[in-house]
């Protein structure tokens, strides 16, 4: 005889309806190494063909499964082999294209973003790393799925600043070319330090060169059930009381997502790969990252104190989450978009939150400063500067960071930017108006910092 | 363990009138659905149903069978939500 406990059904449904559980993405991770040709056109062929056998049934199964458990599933979504390395080996390459081809699959299967369109530069470029890197715009203005993401530097090798300036070019070419859609090709591009090998989550998202064949990985969201279940918390709770709740609720999270993850890794027949612990917001009331600190005790997301808020969430979001997978993998943290999360975009409105606030959380959060809408007149040493820095923090703190950046070109300071869907609005935002253009134009490469003497 | 592919939980909540339990197990016997345990409270003015059941004998699809449910929703004006049972105790044990 089955047992079923009544709390726990209306607990589970509340969480659903009203506080936002779903699972935000998942990620079939497909490896394309062995779609190297030396036509392009022939390559293009082997990409499609690829992404049409393993993922023709994502989409389909995804919705079987989240009718199963009535947990919605809001992305599905593809994360690819860095076509820099998958292209290389053709004859004049031409990027743009393959970025259509795979463009053209992901609308064939019907997933809403399909990751790969990659590079990784952090000690230095190969002749088609180059060519890859000034063909990005382009690719991305001219497809509608498809995410980018480079890679600049590591703890291990430091930090290639030539690449870092590159990036800053590409972000300002990708906003010309999109100015008319408030330069939303930004919002499908994203430089890391560290990146990591299988991250679920977009732009990022892509299949690393040491992962398996294909796997299915997960990407969890609920921040609006860890906001509310704080807000019901003895308002006098002290703040080990809080880490403990949250790490309760991290794991009904974590295993609801785990569980969703392999009943469709095995409909697909392929591979369970991991859960990202990650609490993604989503630009809807009640399901804000923001809000869980304002349930913490700040008045808005940026008021001093907010740092540790952050760590803390962090810290115990993965501990509550390891205890429910086995495989935890991706980013895993707290996601701190501005342009996705209600309340920091108010927390902006208000003057609490600003870059460099951001910039300081980003030292204790899952990534970095990410959709972040910026003057579009911002000169690229600006953004090469905002880069660096963000690099700097991951590469001397041994995590990932990153920076999703969009300068909104016609638009200033206080405008807004509108994206749409999960993306959001973006509030206009002031950055430092001194000039770092001699420092960051110096170029070469950052020499990786001594992992001894941590102070 | 396999066998708990088969258990479904079905939640059904709204304002309390007369007929919900004998139209919504009409419904189950319909689709060979068998009942193993029904609680049922009244929850701040709400009529709240949970039910266990098993739907090893179904005749239709899952999907099927659950829309069937959800149209029932419908014209009873009460909300029913459909989900394999072993979503609450994958989250709620250790």
């Amino acid at each position: 005889m089955s047992y079923f406990n009544q709390q726990h059904i209306i607990e589970t449904i509340k969480m659903i309806k009203i506080h936002h559980l779903d699972i935000r993405t998942v990620t079939l991770s497909l490896s394309l190494r062995d779609c190297c040709s030396t036509s392009c056109k022939k390559t293009g062929a082997k990409i499609y063909d690829k992404i049409i056998k393993y993922a023709k049934n994502l989409v389909s199964f995804a919705q079987e499964t989240e009718n199963e458990y009535s947990i919605p599933i809001v992305n599905k979504r593809i994360a690819l082999s860095p076509i820099s390395f998958i292209g290389e080996s053709c004859d004049n390459t031409d990027y743009v294209y393959l970025a259509k081809k795979i463009d053209e699959a992901g609308q064939e299967v019907g997933v809403d973003f399909i990751g790969g369109f990659s590079a990784l530069v952090d000690k230095g470029f190969t002749k088609g790393d180059l060519k890859f890197f000034e063909q990005i715009p382009d690719a991305l203005a001219q497809t509608k799925k498809l995410c980018s993401s480079v890679n600049l530097g590591t703890s291990k090798a430091g930090i290639n600043m030539d690449a870092v300036l590159k990036t800053a070019d590409i972000i300002k070419q990708c906003a010309i070319l999109t100015k008319d859609f408030d330069s939303i090709a930004c919002a499908k591009f994203v430089c890391f330090c560290n990146a990591v090998t299988d991250n679920p989550f977009m732009a990022g998202a892509f299949c690393a060169v040491n992962e398996a064949e294909c796997a299915l990985n997960i990407g969890v969201s609920g921040p609006g059930v860890i906001s509310s279940a704080i807000e019901n918390l003895d308002k006098n709770a002290d703040l080990g009381e809080v880490s403990n709740l949250i790490k309760k609720m991290a794991f009904k999270i974590t295993t609801a997502g785990e569980l969703i993850g392999r009943r469709l890794a095995q409909k697909l027949n392929i591979p369970f790969g991991i859960i990202d612990l990650s609490l993604a917001p989503a630009p809807n009331k009640g399901d804000s990252v923001a809000e869980i600190f304002q349930a913490m005790g700040l008045e808005y997301a940026g008021a001093h104190g907010t740092t540790l808020a952050l760590a803390m969430l962090n810290d115990a979001v993965k501990k509550g989450g390891t205890m429910a997978s086995s495989y935890v993998g991706g980013l895993s943290g707290a996601f701190i978009p501005v342009s996705e999360d209600l309340g920091m975009i108010e927390a902006v409105n208000k003057n609490s939150l600003t870059i460099d606030k951001l910039e300081a959380m980003t030292s204790v959060c899952s990534v970095g400063l990410d959709m972040i809408a910026i003057p579009g007149d911002t000169p690229n040493s600006a953004i090469a500067g905002i880069i660096a820095d963000e690099m700097a923090i991951g590469m001397i703190n041994k995590k990932t960071t990153a920076v999703r950046i969009i300068p909104v070109i016609g638009k200033k300071e206080g405008e807004f930017a509108q994206f749409g869907g999960l993306l959001g609005t973006a509030p206009i935002m002031k950055i430092n108006k001194y000039s770092s253009e001699s420092f960051v134009n110096r170029g070469g490469r950052v020499p990786a910092p001594i992992h001894s003497l941590n102070n | 363990m396999k066998n708990d592919d088969n258990k479904i939980i079905i939640t059904v909540t709204g304002i309390d009138k007369v007929g919900i339990v004998s139209a919504v197990s009409a419904c189950l016997a319909e689709h060979s659905v068998n009942i193993e345990d029904i609680k049922q409270t009244i929850m701040q003015d709400n009529f709240v149903m949970i039910m266990l059941c098993d739907i090893k004998k179904i005749k239709v699809s899952f999907k099927e069978f659950k829309e069937n449910l959800l149209e029932l929703a419908k014209k009873l004006k009460m909300e029913i939500w459909v989900q394999k049972k072993e979503l609450f105790d994958k989250m709620h044990t250790i």
